[in-house]
């Protein structure tokens, strides 16, 4: 083998080398001084975040466990991004007397998530895929656990780590019934023999989609997602909706599309019964919520919901509407938790109630999270809007057109929900409002990334043709 | 020849419009005044260098002017066949409408300096003057009909901003909602035409439209709709929006509301320009009018003779200065409707394209001096009626002169400009349709007695008792008075007939002695009339409506179609149909929506249980899903 083929980890490899920036500077590094890295990390992630977009050759390496092409390249890209905002919009939290000594654990966890991502988005046979998988779950769950002194944080670690062993065994059992069937676990070797399917193969296809619905969390294996959203702190939080969920769906749709392609006509059935299930239990869920980082989960379980309508058309346009919608997805549920933990870090406050009058005290932030949940419910002309388009439009290209009847209802449904929030922060009048502040540089860099962000991916088309071409070459 | 550089004529006012809006208060309104006016006056220079090369020297092909496409941008693509551009098109009819609204603007702009001075909304007033002159300009210069219809309402906008313009006003946003909404309903008909003519032409194209050998001329007559050609259909609908801006009876009802706005709009755009865009639209289908859908021409002479009768019949019997001037206006417009109406296309037959078109010209220079001149009148004296004014000769003396002349053009007294134009009117309906013939010559003869009626009380008559002598306006506006009656008096003598005709090609015309003898004696008589009855006080007017009194107050209170339209919307739509409608929305569409709502809530609180916190329970919910779902599914797809 020769380096050069080693490059195509690039994406890994220096996510590797940050990791362990941080890891030496732990050790190295005393008292106080910690707190003087966090603008250098995010710095270097940057960095890293620039070096993503660096051309780079595709191919294969480890005898095809590892499989680098255009389409594993934007995924991983978009991921990035992601990062950088959730990384620049934890920074004030980190300072916070009680988790700043704990702070590089935090970096050096949250990017072995991330590489576990990046591995399993890469992976060309089901130990690889498993293998990323698991390293981007366990990190997680001491992550949702970071706020040791606090018992739900505490709560939310053990229940994510609990219920993820469970969805795991699910997720191998499945595998392996694929490995008896083909005895192989390389993608292409195992495609070959999903083809005449028998009540065995149906029967790992359906675990299959049990152990990945637990990681997008869709409905029914969505529970545990509620009580870990809302004990984790909020930028695992917004780490786990928005870029867990987004790298799971990815490589969920890949699979789907790769091995199992030739029984699409069996799993779109599976696909439509979750689709509906999801999207509309999350919502009624949703509807109900006080606290806004539970609200925001549950909008996140309906929004996984409609991400399933990319899927559920099995051809290409469907590939890239589910690109393109995490995309947008990443920006505008950023916003709206960016906003979330600027209040949080400053007032403590987290329930719609303790919103009411925000638009008085502070109008921009205000504004920003009226144009994040905007963004989500899918109105014109924000980016979300052509998020759900592009899906329906793909959906609708298939012949789903209950399915899109029930996925505009449910987003009509949703607008509802949002514009409780909207409500209670322009309308609703408060004697005792959450009182002006201003956020540190970070967070407020990170706020508006998302907000341009949600402007120009919605305005600007090239983006979604770039994405197109790139699938299409896929 | 290179004519790119008149893209600039709208975007100067267009940018202006900008600049103004913005800053409005934080700019002095001298400086607003001046940009206004700056802008109007490079834009004005423009258009008169634009027609001196189109008409003098661009390349002519067998004698005839050309079509040329100046400037053009695509702005939406459907696809290869439907897109829709933005565009300059120059021809003699484009060519010459770039004078007249850039001559009246001008005008206009210069006139307001004096005529607003000291107004609250003064900034606001010039950058939607220059809004105007954009839109209007946009207009007249489409390449297509799309983009005519996006400038015919960004005008009809104007219009309303501008009558509105007095907002503390209630007469005034009521006369603005008024002018909006019923051109608005007339352009739901335009934008329906639009879509059929498209839709049977394939092309939004006007030059595409009205290539006499093209398809779209030759093929769009051949589907039937309810007795008549789909082509014909499209072309009264087209015709119905253009009759929504011109005021053609019976959606006439703005135009005299609206005179709630300051005068020297109503000089600019419900006199000159934006009113006869309903005749400039007729102008530019002309040939696709005459050669596929005669039946639609005919619709259109019809209307223009039977709306310049219906307006003459009521201006002889309002106080209201302005109110006569506009139901005038309506009757002019309604000569040159009938003139396009009663033209064949080519040659000879083409004289009442041309006459319509020299009209439109002449009455634009003499309708706007007139309003300008009540304007000066109204500015002396504080008041818009006629009773109350008299003797104003003495005080008014450059107004009295200018007004005189104003009034002996459209009476059509030779040598005036209004004489020839309306002579060659008369001579097209005259060879063309007797009834109209006869109609046009009655409204001549009563043109000339209103316009002298309202000489004589303003500058003659007893002088009522003044609170402050009236005094002449200042340079400001007499200056545009003495421009456009120099204009009114002399534009008779432009060889119209050899710029503007229907095809393109110069005719050969003389005088029809048979035509205009009848037309300057009923002229004549008019202003014989009007004499004994209002050079003095006297009291035969009063006689002889006591006489007619049936007719004369149904004429005054202008036929009763104001109170038939409220009698439609109010009694009938409203309780017909707007009641139900509103009853269905309330009750039941809204009754259903919260159903939905209530039996969501309800659902959602009957599930929250399901969401113990337990995570044994949750492990529970995890497997047994996967198994049912395995087992069901098997079932499903083996079984």
């Amino acid at each position: 083998m020769q380096i050069e083929t080693l490059l195509l980890m690039r994406h890994e490899m220096v996510l590797v080398i940050i990791a362990l920036i941080a890891l030496f500077y732990e050790i190295f590094s005393k008292g106080n001084n910690k707190q003087k890295f966090i603008p250098i990390f995010i710095g270097i992630y940057f960095i890293n975040t620039i070096i993503g977009f660096l051309p780079q050759s595709e191919g294969t390496i480890f005898g095809g466990m590892f499989v680098l092409s255009g389409v594993q390249l934007i995924m991983k890209n978009v991921l990035n991004i992601g990062v950088l905002i959730v990384l620049m919009q934890s920074a004030g939290w980190l300072k916070k007397a009680e988790n700043k000594d704990n702070m590089l654990e935090f970096f050096v966890l949250l990017i072995s998530t991330q590489i576990g991502m990046d591995y399993m988005i890469s992976s060309g046979d089901f130990l690889m895929f498993y293998l990323g998988l698991e390293l981007a779950t366990i990190p997680i769950a001491i992550l949702a656990a970071y706020e040791r002194n606090k018992s739900k944080s505490a709560e939310a670690g053990i229940k994510l780590i609990l219920s993820s062993a469970l969805s795991s065994g699910i997720l191998l059992f499945g595998i392996s019934i694929f490995y008896m069937i083909s005895g192989s676990i390389y993608f292409d070797e195992v495609a070959t023999f999903m083809v005449n399917p028998n009540p065995l193969m149906a029967l790992g296809l359906v675990f299959f989609f049990a152990g990945m619905s637990f990681k997008i969390s869709l409905v029914p294996f969505h529970l545990w997602t509620a009580d870990v959203y809302e004990g984790a702190p909020i930028s695992v939080t917004s780490y786990l909706s928005v870029i867990s969920k987004a790298a799971a769906a990815f490589i969920f749709t890949m699979i789907l599309f790769k091995v199992f392609g030739q029984l699409a006509y069996l799993w779109k059935d599976i696909i439509y019964v979750l689709a509906v299930l999801t999207m509309t239990v999350g919502n009624l869920f949703a509807m109900r919520q006080q606290n806004l980082k539970r609200f925001l989960a549950f909008s996140s379980i309906a929004q996984a919901g409609f991400i399933l309508l990319g899927i559920i058309s099995a051809d290409k346009i469907g590939l890239t509407a589910v690109i393109y919608f995490a995309l947008v997805y990443i920006f505008s549920n950023l916003a709206a938790f960016g906003v979330v933990g600027a209040v949080s870090n400053f007032s403590g406050k987290e329930t719609i109630k303790e919103y009411n009058g925000l638009y008085k005290t502070n109008p921009k932030l205000s504004l920003v999270m009226m144009l994040a949940l905007f963004s989500l419910a899918g109105i014109p002309p924000v980016a979300g809007f052509f998020g759900k388009f592009f899906l329906f439009t793909s959906a609708a290209q298939g012949g789903y057109y209950w399915l899109i009847l029930i996925a505009v209802l449910n987003a009509t449904i949703s607008l509802y929900y949002y514009l409780l929030v909207i409500r209670a922060m322009f309308i609703e009048s408060n004697e005792t409002p959450v009182p002006n502040f201003k956020s540190d540089f970070f967070m407020r860099t990170g706020i508006v990334i998302s907000v341009l962000g949600i402007f120009i991916i919605g305005f600007i088309g090239p983006i979604w043709d770039y994405i197109k071409v790139v699938v299409d070459s896929f | 020849m290179n004519f790119t550089y008149t893209i600039l004529i709208p975007i100067i006012p267009f940018i202006i419009f900008l600049f103004i809006g913005l800053m409005n208060s934080k700019i002095k309104p001298s400086l607003a005044a001046s940009l206004g006016t700056g802008g109007m006056l490079i834009s004005f220079i423009l258009s008169y260098y634009t027609a001196f090369l189109y008409f003098f020297k661009s390349v002519k092909v067998d004698g005839a002017y050309q079509k040329i496409i100046a400037f053009n941008a695509e702005w939406l693509h459907f696809t290869d066949k439907l897109h829709i551009d933005m565009g300059v098109l120059l021809d003699p009819i484009s060519v010459m409408m770039l004078i007249v609204v850039s001559t009246i603007s001008l005008m206009v702009h210069i006139y307001s300096i004096g005529y607003m001075k000291g107004d609250d909304g003064f900034n606001r007033f010039y950058s939607f003057l220059s809004l105007f002159s954009f839109s209007m300009f946009g207009l007249v210069v489409a390449t297509n009909i799309f983009q005519m219809y996006v400038f015919w309402e960004l005008v009809g906008v104007s219009s309303f901003l501008l009558i509105g313009y007095y907002y503390q006003k209630p007469s005034a946003v009521a006369a603005s909602k008024k002018a909006f909404i019923v051109t608005r309903f007339a352009d739901m008909f335009f934008l329906i035409g639009i879509l059929v003519l498209s839709f049977v032409t394939d092309t939004f194209d006007f030059i595409t439209l009205t290539d006499t050998t093209g398809s779209a001329i030759t093929q769009g007559g051949s589907i039937l709709f309810m007795g008549m050609s789909t082509m014909t259909w499209a072309l009264i609908l087209i015709f119905i929006g253009g009759a929504g801006k011109s005021a053609m009876f019976p959606v006439h009802i703005w135009l005299p509301d609206a005179m709630e706005g300051p005068t020297p709009v109503s000089a600019l755009i419900h006199a000159a320009t934006m009113v006869v865009a309903g005749v400039y639209l007729v102008a530019r289908l002309f040939p696709i009018f005459e050669i596929s859908a005669p039946d639609a021409l005919m619709v259109v002479a019809y209307v223009g003779a039977f709306s310049s009768l219906f307006a003459a019949i009521i201006a002889t019997t309002q106080f209201d200065i302005k109110r006569v001037l506009a139901y005038s206006t309506m009757s002019q417009i309604g000569y040159m409707i009938t003139a396009l109406g009663v033209s064949g296309y080519g040659g000879h037959e083409g004289v009442g394209y041309m006459a319509s078109m020299f009209h439109l010209f002449t009455h634009a220079m003499f309708k706007a001096l007139l309003f300008l001149g009540a304007g000066a009148v109204i500015h002396a004296v504080h008041t818009n009626l006629m009773t109350e004014m008299g003797g104003l000769r003495k005080y008014l003396p450059i107004t009295h002169i200018t007004f005189l002349l104003a009034c002996l053009t459209i009476a059509g007294v030779p040598p005036f400009s209004g004489f020839f134009s309306k002579d060659e009117i008369l001579v097209a309906a005259y060879h063309h349709d007797k009834v109209i013939y006869f109609i046009q010559m009655f409204v001549a003869g009563l043109t000339a007695f209103y316009m002298f009626r309202l000489y004589f009380r303003i500058f003659w008559n007893t002088e009522p008792h003044y609170h402050h002598t009236p005094h002449e306006a200042p340079f400001s506006m007499t200056f545009p008075l003495m421009f456009l009656a120099f204009a009114a008096v002399f534009s008779g003598f432009i060889p119209f007939e050899k710029l503007v005709t229907s095809d393109g090609l110069p005719l050969d015309l003389h005088t029809e002695w048979e035509v205009a003898i009848p037309a300057i004696s009923v002229g004549l008589i008019g202003i014989i009339i009007a004499f004994v009855f209002y050079k003095k006080e006297s009291s035969i007017p009063d006689k002889i409506s006591q006489n007619l009194r049936f007719f004369y107050r149904w004429a005054f209170n202008k036929f009763y179609i104001d109170e038939l339209y409220m009698f439609v919307t109010h009694k009938i739509i409203f309780n017909g149909v707007s009641r139900p409608i509103a009853w269905f929305d309330r009750h039941v569409v809204d009754g259903t929506m919260t159903g939905i709502g209530k039996a969501t809530e309800f659902t959602a609180k009957s599930i929250k249980g399901f969401q113990s916190g337990q995570v044994q329970k949750y492990g529970f919910v995890f497997v047994s899903s996967a198994i049912l779902l395995a087992i069901a599914f098997i079932f499903y797809w083996f079984y």
